[in-house]
């Protein structure tokens, strides 16, 4: 790659977070203005938290069960068995910070973002978004607002829902299929996991809920070129959000702090 | 009264319109002509403020168009109604909210009120009782006309039409030119038309306007046009393959 092609790379890189942060900003500042579109915002919630809700519970469940089943091969090959039920609190910890926001997350991205952005790159291309500011609606204020906000509310809803099924799951392989003392795996989970754990994920998956309809609807705004751009749209949103959950996650992980003591 | 003074836009290297005048009276019916890319969709999008041009004012009864932002050109859309080349019509709304949806917003009518607004302007427009139906159950014409009755549902002083009569029979198309001028009739409205159809624009035009090379070479009445001894003028209006505007 010639030294023009890569400052031409890095410029265009440049202009598309350029386009990103005016957006965020342009969204951010319309919060405070009325009018609120309610009927959009509570579809929003519907669909972004009602209708994800099956395939985050199937993700959480199998996510918490795969965890649940390399911990206590860990422990039984590492420590010894009998050391199982001290998996507990590492599951949970595992779970409620890292795997769990991050599944919801990715999971998100794919069905959330990517429907963002195919409604909107119709809408774009069929110049509903123009009708829309010809009718007096502002098109950030209508399409991007509440479904920011709605991704920002139901993702944190959602991650707490697949901390519960992960946790329980990975309960069920330990207790139920591995024959792991009960007791002692339940007490050292509720000893060693604190609410600081669980809100670390929760604050994470509200920063993804962002990410995904900001970039979801990015990509709708400017879809062009019919069906493919749409195609295109989708494609890009699931791709750059995901990548960008994964980022963000490790800058998130590396700067909450551990505990809310420190 | 509408000015537009010297509007240039350019799409990268390509310079759609290049230093636009023309003034449209108020309450008459101004056509804008002109080859398929050569501008008009462009211009008409400038005069709503969905765009803003690179250079050049649009003036609205001595409001200057261009230099407004966020809120105060969103009120100053107000003025405005716009039936769109494809309706774009919301996909995911009932006719009558679609119909509704500028009410909503720019008027203080009560449920009722907007309701019985709906039903008028579907009147107007010869789609009574269709309020429950979605936008993929109408045909190509309908979906024109419920654009039409949802552009005038607020009675905005300025009608916009991008290619009316595109897309649709000779019979419909010729019902929507009906319409234009029943509209400016009882509502007493400018319009501004863009189309390539003659038929159209000698029907339904005060004047007409030809948008060529981004710039306005020739303005006048129907019949002026007709004998208009501008060369780009006589190919375009009697849609010759032959002559300067192709080359040949």
């Amino acid at each position: 790659m010639g030294r023009d092609q890569r400052i031409s790379l890095l410029a265009e890189f440049f202009r598309q977070l350029g386009e990103v942060a005016f957006l965020s900003s342009k969204t951010f500042r319309n919060l405070f203005k009325r009018p609120w579109e309610k009927k959009i915002f509570l579809q929003q919630l519907e669909e972004i938290g009602v209708r994800t809700l099956p395939v985050i519970s199937l993700t959480a469940a199998f996510g918490g069960l795969v965890f649940a089943l390399q911990t206590y091969l860990g422990f039984h090959r590492y420590i010894g068995p009998g050391s199982e039920a001290y998996g507990g609190p590492i599951i949970s910890l595992g779970l409620t910070k890292e795997l769990i926001p991050i599944l919801v997350g990715l999971m998100a991205a794919g069905r959330v973002g990517s429907s963002m952005a195919a409604e909107i790159g119709t809408m774009k291309i069929t110049e509903q978004v123009d009708a829309l500011f010809t009718l007096g609606a502002d098109p950030n204020r209508y399409l991007v607002v509440p479904r920011t906000v709605a991704a920002f509310l139901m993702l944190p809803c959602l991650t707490i829902f697949g901390d519960i099924i992960g946790i329980i799951c990975g309960l069920i392989y330990n207790v139920v299929i591995m024959g792991v003392n009960g007791t002692v795996y339940l007490r050292n989970t509720l000893l060693y996991l604190e609410l600081w754990d669980v809100l670390t994920g929760v604050l994470k998956a509200g920063v993804f809920g962002v990410i995904i309809a900001v970039i979801g609807c990015w990509q709708g705004l400017k879809a062009e070129g019919g069906a493919e751009g749409v195609g295109r749209a989708t494609t890009r949103t699931v791709v750059i959000a995901s990548i960008s959950i994964l980022i963000s996650n490790f800058f998130l992980s590396k700067f909450l702090p551990g505990n809310l003591s420190l | 009264m509408i000015r537009i003074i010297d509007v240039r836009k350019s799409f990268g290297p390509k310079k759609v319109l290049n230093g636009v005048n023309l003034e449209i009276r108020t309450g008459e019916t101004m056509v804008i002509i002109g080859q398929s890319g050569s501008g008009k969709s462009v211009l008409l999008k400038l005069l709503i403020g969905i765009m803003k041009p690179d250079r050049g004012e649009i003036n609205v009864d001595g409001m200057n168009i261009t230099a407004l932002r966020g809120d105060e050109l969103l009120r100053a859309t107000r003025r405005f109604g716009m039936l769109f080349q494809a309706a774009a019509l919301f996909d995911s709304m009932t006719v009558a909210q679609n119909v509704a949806f500028g009410l909503e917003r720019y008027t203080d009518l009560g449920p009722d009120g907007i309701r019985t607004r709906v039903a008028d302007c579907l009147a107007k427009v010869g789609l009574s009782g269709i309020e429950g139906l979605m936008p993929y159950e109408l045909s190509g014409g309908m979906k024109k006309r419920v654009g039409l009755a949802r552009a005038i549902a607020y009675r905005p002083e300025i009608i916009l039409y991008d290619e009316p009569s595109t897309g649709i029979d000779p019979i419909r198309a010729d019902a929507i030119n009906e319409l234009i001028i029943l509209l400016k009739k009882e509502m007493t409205v400018t319009s501004v038309v863009i189309t390539h159809d003659m038929v159209s624009s000698y029907k339904v035009a005060d004047r007409i306007a030809l948008l060529y090379e981004g710039r306005i070479v020739e303005i006048g009445t129907p019949e002026a046009i007709k004998n208009s001894a501008n060369a780009v003028v006589q190919q375009f209006i009697h849609g010759r393959a032959q002559g300067p505007i192709t080359n040949w």
